[in-house]
């Protein structure tokens, strides 16, 4: 798997931390941060965790702590994912 | 009796500023919601059955007691269903129950006023067990985040403030089965110390392979097969008991705030003490003599007794000896309502609470089920066969027995509203 689509990262969201309340993940949600949309700091570690595995990459913790919504997280994941298929 | 610690020198504390219980949530192998299962409990409908959770069948005991048409959705939201054990699931569910049925609302009471206090025993279990599964068959990187904390005593008290937000103290004890009645113990210091309302209670579920495992290490499990001959407290063919999940959580508020809101009153925290087994000699009736003293009761006051009930013949031996001392051979209606349950660990004693507070409420005393009599050394008025309604004493203050594995013991003493 060469990149992460919006889609993978709902359904791995939904999987790995549920869905808040008043939150519709289908909805405009690029560029609401986590804790707008309903997630702490555990519930997007059991995500990377589980992209890590799915994907087998190794995320940068800085660079996860800048990737603070779905639009930059995307972006930072398919970054490393293409970096490595060029290689 | 062996115990005479100087109880007449604690501060004297009015009895009218016991603490009382306003709500009550209840999950049991009997009965899901408190309704459901003192129904249950007054017609003496068991809930041990053939474990279903897993396959029991290589294993010596098979009976559980398996809370029924638990629907995790039902009761616990999708963002914290990855998150949690069947337990805490059990245990949001039981608190949300009795904070409605207290009609409180933790959010119109000052900040840090109100706090969580549970007891447990295994933490999240079947959870653990599927990490350790994960780690061990697939590494590391498969080992859910969650697992930090899902697995721990004190998850359940946490899950439990973060839902409500009751930011006040909180805590966790572990004590085995003392753990419901020491739970609310600490809820009431807490309340001493300036809390106006705590959560408190208990309850525990481990029945997956790993759960079991341990049960068995800790010995006392019937092997028998037929539920209906398989935990007998107090029968002269006690064989050993079964092992249930869930238990009941109550709220407990002070009687100012109580009264303050106009609440509901189920009854009164009266007394309470606990003590321990350090020497292989048994201090139950130790413990039972000085939460009566607490309380300010006599024994001829006590109108109903809530046993341990162990089901292995010394352990009930030892019990009913310490009943008789304190009120006379068969001076007393005894009861054990958890053969229809199984014994829960941290959520026993809490269930026993629960179902005490109901008695007096409803002026009847639920039966101890599977046990047709006491054996002829427990000289026990043990009430079996079916419910016995309150004569012409009414039921006024009933005491509530339970022994931790380890040597833990702990003495509850409740009265009704009135009393």
């Amino acid at each position: 798997m060469d990149r992460l689509t919006l889609d993978d990262l709902k359904r791995i969201l939904r999987e790995c931390a549920g869905e808040d309340e008043g939150i519709d993940l289908d909805g405009d949600v690029l560029d609401l941060n986590w804790f707008e949309l309903g997630y702490d700091s555990l519930a997007i570690l059991q995500t990377t965790g589980l992209i890590e595995r799915d994907f087998d990459v190794m995320l940068d913790e800085e660079a996860l702590d800048d990737a603070d919504t779905p639009r930059r997280y995307l972006a930072m994941v398919n970054e490393l994912l293409a970096a490595r298929t060029a290689a | 009796m062996n115990t005479a610690v100087a109880v007449a020198d604690a501060p004297a504390v009015s009895r009218t500023a016991d603490p009382v219980v306003t709500g009550i949530g209840v999950a049991a192998p009997n009965g899901l919601g408190t309704a459901a299962w003192w129904t249950a409990v007054l017609r003496g409908e068991s809930g041990i059955r053939p474990v279903g959770r897993f396959d029991a069948s290589g294993y010596p005991a098979k009976l559980a007691g398996e809370v029924p048409g638990f629907v995790d959705a039902e009761h616990v939201s999708s963002r914290l269903l990855p998150q949690t054990d069947r337990v805490t699931r059990l245990s949001l569910a039981a608190a949300k129950e009795a904070l409605d049925d207290a009609g409180a609302d933790p959010a119109q009471l000052p900040d840090y006023a109100a706090g969580v206090v549970t007891a447990n025993s295994f933490g999240g279990f079947d959870f653990g067990q599927q990490e350790l599964q994960a780690l061990w068959s697939k590494g590391g990187q498969h080992v859910s985040a969650y697992q930090s904390f899902a697995w721990f005593y004190a998850v359940n008290s946490g899950q439990i403030s973060i839902r409500h937000g009751l930011r006040g103290a909180s805590g966790v004890i572990v004590s085995e089965q003392a753990g419901g009645l020491d739970a609310m113990a600490h809820a009431r210091r807490q309340l001493r110390k300036g809390a106006r309302l705590v959560v408190t209670g208990g309850l525990d579920s481990a029945l997956c392979p790993w759960g079991w495992a341990a049960y068995l290490a800790g010995g006392g499990l019937t092997e028998r097969d037929d539920p209906a001959r398989a935990y007998l407290p107090f029968d002269e063919d006690a064989s050993g008991h079964v092992a249930g999940e869930g238990g009941a959580l109550l709220v407990l508020e002070s009687a100012e705030e109580a009264r303050r809101r106009g609440a509901r009153v189920y009854g009164r925290l009266a007394g309470h003490a606990a003590t321990f087994d350090a020497d292989g000699t048994s201090r139950l009736g130790a413990a039972a003599e000085l939460a009566l003293a607490d309380a300010g009761v006599r024994p001829d006051e006590v109108d109903v007794v809530f046993a341990d009930a162990a089901g292995e013949r010394g352990a009930d031996r030892t019990e009913a000896a310490a009943i008789a001392a304190l009120f006379g051979p068969h001076g007393v209606p005894v009861t054990a309502p958890k053969s229809m349950t199984g014994r829960l660990a941290a959520g026993g004693a809490s269930l026993d609470v629960a179902a005490a507070l109901l008695a007096l409420r409803d002026q009847v005393v639920p039966p101890t089920t599977g046990t047709s009599a006491p054996a002829a050394d427990c000289p026990l008025d043990l009430v079996t066969g079916a419910a016995r309604p309150a004569g012409d004493r009414p039921l006024r203050t009933a005491l509530v027995l339970a022994r931790g594995h380890g040597g833990f013991n702990s003495a509850v003493v409740v009265r009704g509203a009135d009393a």
